[in-house]
């Protein structure tokens, strides 16, 4: 077959076996897999399968930082739940994956990221940026395979894409070697398809363990709902609804769970954990049920497990066995996959009054509201808060925001309102500072259509920042805006909070984003008072091209409440009654 | 205490460092592994030995389920099984002071497998302890033993079928004894056969 003729009737070799050379039958493969999209970064290694790419419909990204390539797979697949894939040479370019790999990892978010090796011939001797990739990423995949035969190819990039989407999703990592792109072998898609998917044999939901589960909600006088990443994952956003309202259970979600139950729904308590809603940590720690769905009991939301809900029975609905009593012992456990367990359950519950219990959380509110930040005066300072709080409303809450890690991250968690899930693509698991341009980059290819957000402090979004070239190479829009308070603002916190304001390598100078922006040829506008930040959203939203808002904010702001790491959820601190930042001699 | 946890994995490169892996990642100790061919093609039996809190055990099981190489664990735990261990042990032994040795190996039910002029080699099989009492036994001597090569721990279930690993694998279960119901006349039985 000339290679001309393979783009023409790309779909040919899928239906009829075909010899192809390796790195054709790693893109061949990737078409049956439905992919459309790869982002990536070329190199010695790899390019015999950079060489065929032209005879395949599938568009290339070319990233700056293949550290960029991970976070664009990964914000592909958490904005449209399919795999993302990334692609990078040997050595330091896969070494250079392995942030993007690791997020997606703690995260659970299906991923394949491909390879490219030295030759089988000299594996092993220390070639010219020849490194033990699968090595050092497996603790850090679901799986990896290291291929050096043509043959094998698909069947491993096939398997890959299986491990990557079944059970808990995570990244997979496929390393060829050159020898075996460039050899050839004859392409049988159908006859690469992995085994049978095997489900983990633990995943229990026995009848004696639902029958329980309905008994504890059917008695309790103050349940609560918790709901992670798995509702999104599981697409099991109806069934939790469902739960909630019918057995008037109010709801609480982790930080990756935002947006998997409305925030507008009246059983909306907010975010849990570390800078949750003080009302929320207070009547978890008042409940005498937990219900928790697709969510692991991570540190951020439990604080000091010994003190964590006592009085709680808890129910915990997990498709991953290892997750079971591994941070919270759990009274009843409903090992599978989230949507289908809950459609087991539903039937079991009826109606049920939940007013008083409501009403206790409710009464429980008045004092944290009036502490808020958006009630403060507008004294000339310009908090994030106010920014989150815009954007908000004048994207009507529609947009796609995807965060970095830090103080804008929990601000925004706390003040845009989430309806729908997959509209907050955030790092939760690891943390990882760099990750909201190119996480973007990964979720506006996934949704063109959408109105896409980065929201970043000016530390994170350094890490990062020359992504922006790959935004204009793609001629795409997005709408990023940098939370500039000249620090790197959470590490600044708790060296206030914990370290006696010792900011130790926590100030920041920065380049001036507007202008970086213009390099690129992208537009760009500071903002540093309250009244400017609705004309300027609207003006990002209303350029044609990429647009950058750079907002200086109050330096010394932090995030409030917080639970400090390893306290109970109610020893939290909360924002001092009189906020020295505006007893400042300017405010008068 | 002490879990030992039988596991049936996929023959390949790679797959004892993601075993391994799982326990280093979480801090755990790996006392005693065996690996080695199983009944079934394709696939390694291993046993592992580790310390870990009594909770752990059921985190290991999910979590070595969850490595895509791994095809069945069980979890022993406390039930009834048969644990096995090999010792070669060399010790130096001259013709003069052989038969001390000889008589020794006869007590302890263990073989001579090599035997030259300065040394020989003693074969043993059998559960930890008495392969320590021997080793104890040949250290009185100081300077006597020169190298020793231990297998460590292979383990099954006791009875037919009755493996939480054959179960799960959906082999014959019309003649299924369930371990833990083992008929009592059976069980004594064994443990005639197996003084441990």
């Amino acid at each position: 077959m000339g290679t001309n003729d393979i783009k023409q009737s790309s779909n040919d070799h899928l239906t009829t076996p075909t010899r192809l050379t390796g790195a054709e039958i790693v893109w061949a493969t990737l078409v049956g897999e439905g992919v459309t999209t790869v982002f990536g970064y070329p190199g010695g290694a790899i390019l015999p399968v950079y060489d065929a790419l032209r005879k395949f419909p599938i568009h290339h990204v070319l990233v700056r930082h293949e550290q960029g390539a991970s976070h664009m797979a990964d914000g592909y697949a958490r904005a449209s739940g399919q795999v993302g894939v990334a692609m990078a040479t040997s050595g330091p370019g896969a070494t250079n994956l392995v942030t993007g790999i690791a997020t997606a990892m703690l995260d659970s978010i299906p991923m394949v990221c491909i390879t490219g090796n030295v030759s089988s011939k000299v594996l092993g001797t220390d070639a010219f940026q020849e490194i033990d990739i699968t090595g050092i990423t497996l603790p850090v995949t679901k799986h990896n395979f290291l291929v050096n035969r043509t043959e094998d190819i698909a069947p491993a990039l096939r398997h890959a894409f299986q491990i990557a989407q079944s059970g808990r999703p995570g990244p997979v990592l496929v390393d060829i070697t050159k020898d075996a792109q460039q050899g050839t072998a004859i392409f049988d898609f159908a006859a690469a398809k992995p085994r049978a998917y095997r489900p983990h044999p633990m995943l229990r939901v026995e009848d004696s363990a639902l029958a329980q589960a309905a008994e504890l909600i059917r008695n309790a006088k103050r349940p609560i709902i918790l709901a992670g990443h798995g509702v999104s994952e599981s697409g099991a956003m109806e069934q939790v609804r469902t739960l909630a309202e019918r057995a008037q259970i109010p709801v609480t979600l982790t930080l990756l769970g935002l947006g998997a139950f409305p925030a507008s729904h009246a059983l909306n308590m907010g975010m849990m954990g570390m800078h949750g809603e003080a009302w929320v940590n207070q009547a978890i720690q008042e409940a005498d049920l937990l219900i928790a769905c697709g969510m692991r009991f991570d540190d951020r939301v439990t604080g000091t497990v010994a003190t964590y809900a006592t009085k709680a029975k808890k129910i915990h609905i997990e498709v991953d066995p290892a997750e079971i009593n591994k941070n919270i012992k759990v009274d009843v456990a409903l090992v599978g996959d989230l949507r289908e367990v809950l459609e087991q359950l539903l039937p079991r519950i009826a109606g049920r009054d939940g007013s008083a219990w409501l009403k206790t959380i409710d009464s429980s509110k008045g004092a944290a509201a009036v502490r808020d930040i958006k009630n403060l005066p507008d004294l000339g300072h310009l908090y994030a808060a106010h920014v989150m709080h815009d954007l908000w409303r004048i994207t009507g809450g529609n947009a796609i925001v995807v965060t970095d890690v830090g103080q804008h991250q929990m601000w925004e968690a706390q003040y845009f309102h989430h309806e729908r899930p997959r509209t907050l693509i955030t790092s939760g698991g690891l943390g990882t500072m760099g990750f909201a341009l190119p996480a973007a980059i990964g979720a506006k290819f996934a949704c063109p259509d959408k109105e896409v957000w980065v929201v970043a402090g000016d530390g994170g979004f350094q890490m990062t920042a020359a992504e922006l070239s790959t935004i204009v190479q793609e001629k795409i829009k997005i709408n990023i805006a940098i939370i500039n308070n000249g620090y790197l603002g959470m590490v600044r916190q708790w060296q206030e909070f914990f370290y006696g304001g010792n900011y130790e390598s926590t100030p920041l100078v920065s380049p001036d984003f507007v202008k970086l922006a213009d390099a690129h040829g992208i537009q760009g506008r500071a903002v540093s008072t309250r009244a400017q930040v609705a004309g300027a959203v609207e003006s990002a939203r209303s350029a044609p091209g990429t647009f950058l808002l750079n907002f200086m904010v109050e330096k010394e702001e932090s995030v409030y409440p917080m639970i400090p790491a390893g306290a109970s959820l109610h020893e939290m601190i909360r924002r001092p009654g009189h906020d020295p930042l505006l007893e400042s001699p300017d405010d008068k | 205490m002490l879990h030992t946890f039988v596991a049936y994995v996929e023959d390949l490169p790679g797959v004892l460092t993601r075993v391994a892996s799982l326990f280093r990642r979480l801090n755990i100790n790996i006392i005693s592994l065996t690996v080695g061919r199983s009944e079934r093609p394709g696939l390694s039996r291993l046993t592992l030995v580790c310390e870990a809190s009594a909770e752990a055990g059921h985190r290991i099981r999910a979590s070595l389920y969850k490595l895509e190489n791994v095809v069945d664990v069980d979890d022993i735990a406390g039930a009834p099984a048969v644990t096995r261990e090999l010792a070669l042990i060399k010790v130096a032994a001259t013709p003069r002071n052989r038969s001390q040795i000889f008589d020794l190996v006869e007590v302890f039910r263990a073989r001579i497998v090599d035997l030259t002029s300065e040394s020989l080699m003693i074969e043993m099989t059998g559960v930890e302890s008495k392969i320590e009492g021997l080793i104890e036994v040949l250290r009185e001597d100081e300077g006597r033993i020169l190298e020793i090569c231990r297998s460590g721990k292979l383990t099954m279930r006791r009875g037919h079928h009755t493996s939480g690993v054959l179960k799960a694998m959906g082999a014959k279960t019309e003649d299924n004894a369930d371990a833990d119901n083992e008929p009592a006349e059976i069980a004594k039985e064994r443990a005639v056969v197996e003084p441990e």
